[in-house]
């Protein structure tokens, strides 16, 4: 019984990052224009939003928290980077401002969950709507499309003839200190314990409330930042920019085998949730299937994501039980 | 085992040579049981004896893996707990878990109603045949009141008959003391009497041997999972008991060591927490023992989690070797040199998911830390040196904490606490629901501790363990502090004079 949580972590993990290997190895082999470097770069592309936002998010998680604002974060700031250009403002300031606002919509999730006591699920509906409402006000229907190129070619340009996007270089800096922050860190240590027991994490000294104010705060600029990214990769800064990215962040986090109980799983585990469900989205649309079929199938894997570590468990516990 | 053939009746139900393994543990070795009607028969071990896996074979949580199940002289195989139920067996656990929003009659007929015509829930019915169930417990409880807000000692009443609503004729009471007060026990202990004289079977779980002496006839000894000896109670000491269950003759079980007490360690002034407790002022020396006596709910706990800054106060100070601790910072306290061993070691001492190690890393956040990262090196020798200090049992460092027995898990969380190398610690009920072998251990250490000059409060619902530890009793009642207490003259009488309100000896 000793070893159940953890081998099943591992053995999850392991799981998610074969099942990977597997589509991606299938893809390359019977999926027609799946294995050109062009197609790749697309791929990692379209997947970096959601992969730029389970960074904060799987550590949200962990510490048994969620936020579902993120795609209207970052809507909203590719909608007030949209506004204040069309202003005449210089890209230059526009985007610590975009990002000082992620900053504060961060904040404001974090403040109502940790002073007033509020579920962090019923919150980051509430501020899911009202941020995309802002949104809205802020641009309207515009569509503000004339950055300067400079900006657009990095965000969707890759380095030479290779499959890798340039954007894809700071996100590996970034991943590289989510992992350190996770799985290195007294941080990172105290995130397992507030999630696996929030009052034992609190009789041990750890700062509950303060932990999770920082994290929210990291996810709103996380959001925003994604939200830049977003305008500039697509070339286009709308209110309804990301809308229903939080759906994928989510299926994708725990698809990696982070509990949605909180206190269990693996960064690397995410990541490999995320590229997963980025492969399949890719397959999937060079298969002509169409874009709502596509939320069927996040869906249909968000659900499976929620079950399948619960039925590796039970096989655990009932193996671990007849095996005596 | 041996049974005096003169008794008459059969026994209601048996255990003969049952054995259990878990993997490569054995919890049980051939151990055989016999519960007649019309006794109350005692269940003694320490944790890790095989007691709780006893208990889930007679309920139909566990099939023995070789034995019998002898119901009436007969063998049984129960498939469930449903089976023991109507069988007539019902456990009466340690903490009844009862739903708050229903009534007590609801709790008790829940899912099986008297009806009316049309299906239409009978309610007159349901509050009869509960007052009916209260009277004849000889108990009075509203059958309409809901459960929340019940205490403990009441919800294991509404437990009891709803037992007896399934026409128990035999119940497992799993230490339903533990989180008793002295009245509830005595009063609890009047049920268990009418019971028994109705001509139930009662099999009676309790680390407090003094309970035993007063409630049972027979006692069954477990050791290791092997049965000792099944005997009348009649003629036995609480040492002849206690040899049973260890196998040896235990050490003093308060080892307490005289200290002259030093410097002023923790002082508390004036603390209020409004509609908790009031003006509470007291203090502890280096070096001294000072227990912490009352009645559940008199406000001990509460203060000790003001002090260490869980709750906030609303009025007063704290301080800790002179230096005033921050209202409702737990790490600021335990940076000024004070721990808390908490009441709850499930919910507040561990994460009962994570590993030893990482349980007893938790306070270590900071200092086992290189550069910024955890040292995790530092973190595992930290750990496996306070483990091995306290003497935990287990088979990994890295195994999580929740497949420890209870004393093990008590001495995580002790040993969790002295690593930080505090100056001044409280410990809430360290000794509650913990086998008398360990609860001898803990107060070596407590006392170990006191002589190393660290300052120690030491809150207990445990009368004798206070007056065998502390140096001076200090005694609450419904929030204030009634009593200061020497060693010399605290006894059992003056200490609850104090505790229940009636003048101060």
């Amino acid at each position: 019984m000793a070893d159940i949580s953890l081998s099943r972590a591992v053995r999850w993990d392991t799981v998610v990052g074969a099942l990977l290997i597997v589509v991606l190895l299938f893809s390359f082999g019977f999926v027609d224009g799946f294995g050109n470097a062009l197609n790749l770069s697309f791929l990692i592309g379209n997947t970096l939003p959601i992969a730029l936002i389970a960074l904060p998010m799987t550590l949200l998680v962990v510490s048994g928290e969620i936020d579902l604002s993120v795609a209207s974060t970052a809507g909203l700031s590719g909608a007030v980077m949209g506004a204040l250009w069309n202003q005449g403002m210089a890209i230059e300031t526009i985007i610590p401002i975009c990002l000082l606002l992620g900053v504060v919509c961060g904040l404001v999730n974090g403040l109502l969950v940790t002073k007033l006591g509020l579920p962090s699920l019923a919150v980051t509906i509430g501020t899911l709507a009202a941020y995309r409402g802002i949104a809205q006000i802020v641009l309207g229907s515009d569509a503000v499309t004339d950055f300067p190129a400079q900006y657009l070619d990095f965000a969707s340009g890759r380095i030479g003839d290779t499959f890798i996007p340039y954007a894809f270089l700071p996100f590996l800096v970034l991943l590289a200190i989510a992992v350190v922050a996770l799985h290195a860190t007294p941080f990172g240590r105290s995130l397992f314990a507030i999630g696996a027991s929030e009052e034992a994490a609190r009789f041990a000294g750890i700062r509950v409330k303060r932990q999770k104010l920082i994290l929210f705060t990291l996810t709103g600029l996380m959001a925003s930042l994604t939200g830049i990214f977003w305008a500039l990769h697509y070339a286009s800064a709308r209110y309804d920019n990301a809308t229903g990215l939080e759906l994928s962040v989510v299926a994708a986090v725990l698809l990696g085998g982070i509990d949605f109980d909180g206190g269990k799983g693996t960064l690397g585990g995410a990541i490999a949730g995320v590229f997963l469900l980025g492969a399949l989205q890719n397959v999937m649309s060079l298969q002509d299937v169409s874009a709502q079929s596509q939320i069927v199938v996040t869906g249909v894997l968000l659900v499976l994501s929620v079950l399948g570590p619960r039925v590796a468990r039970q096989i655990a516990v009932v193996r671990a039980q007849s095996s005596g | 085992m041996t049974h005096p053939s003169t008794t008459g009746p059969a026994p209601v139900l048996a255990l003969r040579d049952v054995s259990k393994s878990f993997g490569a543990v054995r919890a049980l070795r051939d151990v055989s049981l016999e519960l007649f009607p019309g006794e109350v028969h005692a269940l003694a071990g320490e944790n890790g004896a095989g007691k709780s896996t006893l208990i889930k074979t007679l309920a139909g949580v566990h099939r023995p893996d070789t034995g019998q199940v002898l119901l009436d002289g007969a063998p049984v195989a129960f498939h469930g707990p449903g089976d023991a139920r109507d069988a007539g067996i019902a456990v009466i656990y340690q903490e009844p878990t009862l739903f708050p929003d229903l009534s007590i009659a609801e709790n008790i007929y829940m899912g099986r109603r008297p009806r009316r015509a049309l299906g239409r829930i009978d309610h007159k019915a349901t509050h009869n045949a509960t007052a009916a169930l209260m009277e004849r417990l000889g108990v009075e409880l509203d059958p309409d009141r809901p459960a929340r807000g019940l205490s403990i000692a009441d919800q294991q009443i509404v437990e009891i008959a709803k037992a007896l609503s399934f026409d128990a004729r035999v119940l497992i009471m799993d230490e339903p003391t533990a989180a008793l007060t002295g009245s509830e026990v005595a009063r609890l202990f009047g049920v268990v009497r009418t019971l028994r004289e109705q001509g139930a079977a009662v099999l009676f779980i309790s680390h407090r041997l003094e309970e035993i002496f007063e409630i049972c006839q027979r006692v069954t000894t477990l050791r290791d999972g092997a049965w000792i000896a099944s005997e009348p109670l009649d003629g036995m000491t609480e040492d002849d008991l206690v040899r049973r269950m260890v196998g040896r003759d235990l050490d003093e079980l308060y080892p307490k060591q005289e200290v002259e007490p030093g410097e002023v360690a923790l002082s508390v002034r004036r603390l209020t927490r409004e509609g908790v407790f009031t003006d509470v002022s007291f203090e502890v020396r280096h070096g001294e023992i000072v227990g912490l006596a009352g009645l559940v709910g008199a406000g001990r706990t509460e203060v000790a989690r003001a002090i260490f800054g869980i709750d906030r106060w609303d009025a007063g100070e704290v301080s800790v070797r002179g230096r005033a601790l921050v209202n409702g910072a737990p790490s600021t306290a335990m940076s000024a040199g004070l721990a808390l061993v908490p009441e709850d070691r499930r919910a507040q001492g561990l994460v009962m998911d994570m590993s030893i190690e990482r349980n007893i890393g938790l306070t270590g956040l900071r200092t086992t830390v290189k550069a910024g990262l955890m040292d995790r090196g530092a973190e595992r020798s930290r750990s496996l040196d306070w483990a091995v200090r306290l003497q935990v049992k287990y088979a990994r460092i890295a195994d999580t904490v929740n497949t420890l027995s209870g004393g093990n898990q008590q001495k995580v969380v002790l040993a969790k606490w002295l690593a930080t190398g505090p100056r001044v610690l409280i410990v809430d009920e360290p000794t509650r629901g913990i086998d008398v072998g360990t609860k001898a251990e803990v107060h070596r250490l407590l006392s170990q501790l006191a002589a190393d000059g660290v300052a120690v409060l030491m809150i207990s619902s445990d009368l004798p363990e206070i007056l065998g530890m502390a140096d001076r009793v200090l005694v609450m009642h419904e929030g204030r502090l009634t009593a200061e207490i020497p060693r010399s003259d605290a006894t059992e009488e003056t200490v609850m004079a104090a505790a229940t309100g009636r003048a101060a000896a």
